[in-house]
């Protein structure tokens, strides 16, 4: 049908998704479900809250510029002690219990972060709604790149600042890949499996499960943190409500698309996830201004809800179908509340 | 057909039922708009008061919308010089008016930033006015904490905590007892009390068919909506049919094919933001009010101030605790209920069908949720994401009480209800629910099993 095609600008929705694919969105996704890897696929740890970490991450770095006016580099550093400090909090009342408390523990504590940051009380250091604006200016310092010449080729374009934080973002996630890679592999790792797969054994070998795990939820904190850290940067802005809890399950699918306990799922899932989502929203806005459908079925703003039909629906049912994602085995899988 | 054929006979079922699910859901689709009339206006006046002078300022260029009960926006503008804003409205009837704070300018806010959205009662002829009511930045710093504790304010609270605890109690109970019977946290179990919230809403205004074109006209419950007494009725048979459906289709194939229970709890994540978008889809994302017994005034009993149905949904509520709890120590299903959360293999190897038995909680848990969604939604309002906002307070109920006792939730609820109505004597009221949230942690630092649980099932 020459018809429906033509009225599709397909040149522009694949450049769209291409770009999305490696741009700010999956660089932060990408942080994110890297340190929900360490947390759920080594540690097996069932972290609902990774969201509150991006949120701490991103709110150590603002304030520590915007309250505190430290430099860049100590501001990065209180980003991390933020993610740090969030990880004891969560991973001290509930490490100890079985692995359903520490969900439900961390999905009301990335709540409790959001509201806090965003309530009257807080206003003078959060800025409440409105969030955090004024941070960036001494990170664009950095840049070597011109802000107003454009970096890149084909769909790959962007202007100096932009570039500056996707270069930087995918340098982190090679770094992080790579430690991960290396820390995995370690006595460290292997105990981190051990405790994984069978809790009881690796204490009986003397390993304390707790301290472990623990070391493991702040690791996956800290590199959760660096996503927010990446997302303040690249939008110039913090805002609590974005931080809100769905965004987490995100995350997750992300992470179990590409396969959980694999080094690269992460990266690949949210590169996957980022493109396929671009791609059906450029398609369904098109497909809404060209009439192809109906008002009455679906405006222009409601097409934007169909990412978490789609993130809803995927997630159950890549937990039935295929747990392992694309790269990950089964048998690493087949996890079980302890 | 094409689509299923590679799939396996487990996976054509759960396709099955995800289409279904969206086909229901699309029922509430088609709305019809109210017949126009002549003469009636919506409006309403802002004003604060300046910091600086204390004087009464109007608030000009605030932007508001009008929708209708099916929530069609039907008018928007912004405030004039003197901060008024009225707009003809198509008839007499009810009118959500909706402020935008975010177009209030620098130094105003919002009293409630909560409820953006005022329902309004126009009459025929007449102009229906809503209050929304704004503060400057001194005032909004002392919101909740200025006034004094008294007697009365005490108990007033503490009724409306009692009231919001039992409605929660309701709704926990299926959270509690599916998890007691199958380790299975279900994430998916605020989508439950939207179901029934939903639901009702759909029959009171459209009966069971009337959102089909072709009976447009026909008589209540088939082309018009129905009291909300017996849309409640039917709200509650759609509820015990999701959890029928849930069961049978999804988390029954899942136990058989002995799916780990985390596996299983990401499943019901996924689920309820799937239907949960499907229902900001269908339903739209401003808050509405059933049609019947929505605005009342308030009754004074001694000290305490509630209104009719409040009292009487309160009231409701506790008597259905009672039969729950009877239920549970004297019929034959509620003491196998207990057994299988207590030792399930026990249970099994003294002759209950615990699959059998494990079908009737999901299905009586799902019913009490969607009825206390609609207890919920009378006394509060109505809106798609109501699951979302009531699942931590949820936890926070059962994990306080002793994640997988009937018993526990009921405690838990209560404790919740009342804690985070009385705690607004100290903290402004947009705190509350981290009130909640922040007992949730402290309880499991100091008790982790919860008031009623036992110490083993936690290690």
């Amino acid at each position: 049908m020459p018809g429906v095609f033509g009225a599709i600008d397909w040149l522009f929705i694949f450049e769209q998704t291409l770009n999305e694919a490696v741009d700010l969105n999956a660089i932060v996704f990408a942080l994110a479900a890297i340190g929900l890897n360490v947390h759920f696929g080594y540690a097996g740890l069932l972290n609902f809250g990774q969201v509150g970490f991006v949120a701490a991450g991103a709110y150590g770095m603002g304030l520590a510029v915007t309250l505190w006016g430290l430099n860049p580099f100590l501001a990065v550093v209180v980003g991390m002690i933020f993610a740090t400090i969030f990880a004891l909090f969560l991973g001290i009342p509930t490490l100890r219990l079985r692995a359903d408390y520490l969900a439900i523990v961390t999905i009301a504590s990335a709540e409790i972060l959001r509201l806090v940051a965003r309530s009257t009380a807080m206003r003078n250091i959060t800025r409440g709604p409105e969030g955090l604006n004024e941070f960036v200016g001494p990170f664009r310092e950095l840049s070597p790149f011109n802000p107003s010449v454009s970096y890149g080729f084909g769909p790959f374009t962007w202007r100096g600042n932009q570039f500056f934080t996707v270069v930087v973002g995918w340098t982190l996630i090679f770094f992080f890949v790579f430690l991960v890679w290396q820390l995995m592999r370690s006595p460290w790792g292997r105990v981190v499996k051990a405790i994984r797969e069978d809790e009881d054994a690796a204490r009986a070998l003397g390993k304390s499960a707790y301290w472990y795990k623990l070391q493991a939820l702040i690791l996956g904190g800290i590199i959760g943190g660096f996503g927010g850290m990446m997302l303040a940067l690249g939008n110039a802005t913090v805002q609590p409500d974005f931080f809100v809890a769905p965004l987490t399950f995100f995350f997750w699918l992300v992470l179990i698309l590409g396969g959980a306990g694999r080094v690269w799922a992460p990266v690949l899932g949210s590169v996957i996830f980022w493109g396929l989502i671009t791609f059906i929203q450029n398609l369904g806005r098109q497909l809404v201004d060209a009439g192809l459908i109906p008002t009455s079925i679906m405006d222009t703003s409601q097409v934007d809800q169909i990412r978490f039909w789609i993130v809803g629906a995927a997630l159950a049912l890549l937990m039935i179908f295929r747990p392992q994602g694309i790269l990950g085995s089964k048998e690493e899988m087949a996890l079980d509340a302890h | 057909m094409i689509l299923s054929k590679g799939l396996s006979d487990m996976g054509r079922r759960v396709v099955g039922v995800f289409l279904l699910g969206v086909m229901a859901m699309a029922l509430f689709v088609a709305f019809a708009p109210p017949a126009f009339a002549e003469g009636e206006m919506i409006g309403t006046r802002l004003r604060y008061t300046e910091p600086n002078s204390g004087e009464r300022v109007a608030v000009s260029g605030v932007s508001l919308t009008v929708e209708d009960t099916s929530g069609e926006t039907i008018a928007e503008g912004v405030t004039d010089a003197d901060g008024i804003f009225e707009v003809e409205v198509p008839g007499s009837g009810r009118y959500g008016l909706t402020i935008f704070p975010e177009t209030l300018p620098e130094g105003v806010f919002l009293a409630d930033p909560d409820n953006p959205t005022k329902l309004v009662e126009v009459l025929v002829g007449q102009t229906g006015r809503a209050i929304f009511q704004l503060v400057n930045e001194n005032e909004l710093a002392g919101l909740g904490q200025t006034s004094t504790i008294t007697f009365r304010r005490v108990a007033q609270l503490t009724v409306e905590g009692l009231k919001f605890g039992v409605f929660l109690a309701m709704a926990a109970i299926g959270l509690s007892l599916i998890f007691g019977t199958t380790g299975l946290v279900n994430f998916a179990h605020g989508e439950m009390i939207g179901w029934g919230m939903l639901w009702a809403y759909l029959f009171n205004f459209y009966g069971f068919a009337g959102m089909f074109g072709f009976m447009e006209g026909w008589p209540a419950p088939f082309g018009d909506g129905v009291n909300l007494i017996f849309a409640t009725l039917m709200a509650i048979v759609m509820g015990l049919g999701l959890g029928w459906a849930m069961d049978k289709f999804i988390f029954a194939p899942l136990r058989a094919r002995g799916t780990a229970v985390i596996s299983a709890m990401i499943v019901t994540i996924g689920l309820s933001i799937l239907i949960r978008y499907v229902y900001l889809f269908v339903f739209g994302g401003v808050p509405r009010f059933y049609r019947d017994y929505t605005a009342q005034v308030g009754i004074k009993i001694g000290v305490i101030e509630i209104t009719p149905k409040d009292l009487i949904t309160g009231l409701l509520s506790v008597a259905i605790l009672v039969l729950v709890g009877l239920f549970l120590q004297r019929a034959r299903m509620g003491k196998a209920m207990r057994a299988v959360a207590d030792d399930r293999d026990l249970a099994e190897s003294s002759g209950i069908d615990v699959q059998r038995v494990i079908r009737f909680v999901w299905v009586a848990g799902s019913g009490l949720a969607a009825l206390g969604g609609v207890f919920i939604g009378l006394s509060e309002q109505v809106s798609w994401n109501i699951g979302f906002r009531i699942l931590l307070l949820i936890f926070a109920a059962v994990v306080l009480g002793g994640l997988g006792t009937a018993y526990g939730a009921l405690v838990g609820a209560l404790i919740v209800g009342v804690g985070i109505q009385v705690s607004t004597l100290w903290i402004p009221p947009e705190l509350k629910n981290l009130g909640a949230l922040v007992l949730l942690i402290v309880a499991l630092l100091i008790r982790p099993q919860g008031i009623l649980g036992k110490a083993e099932r936690i290690g």
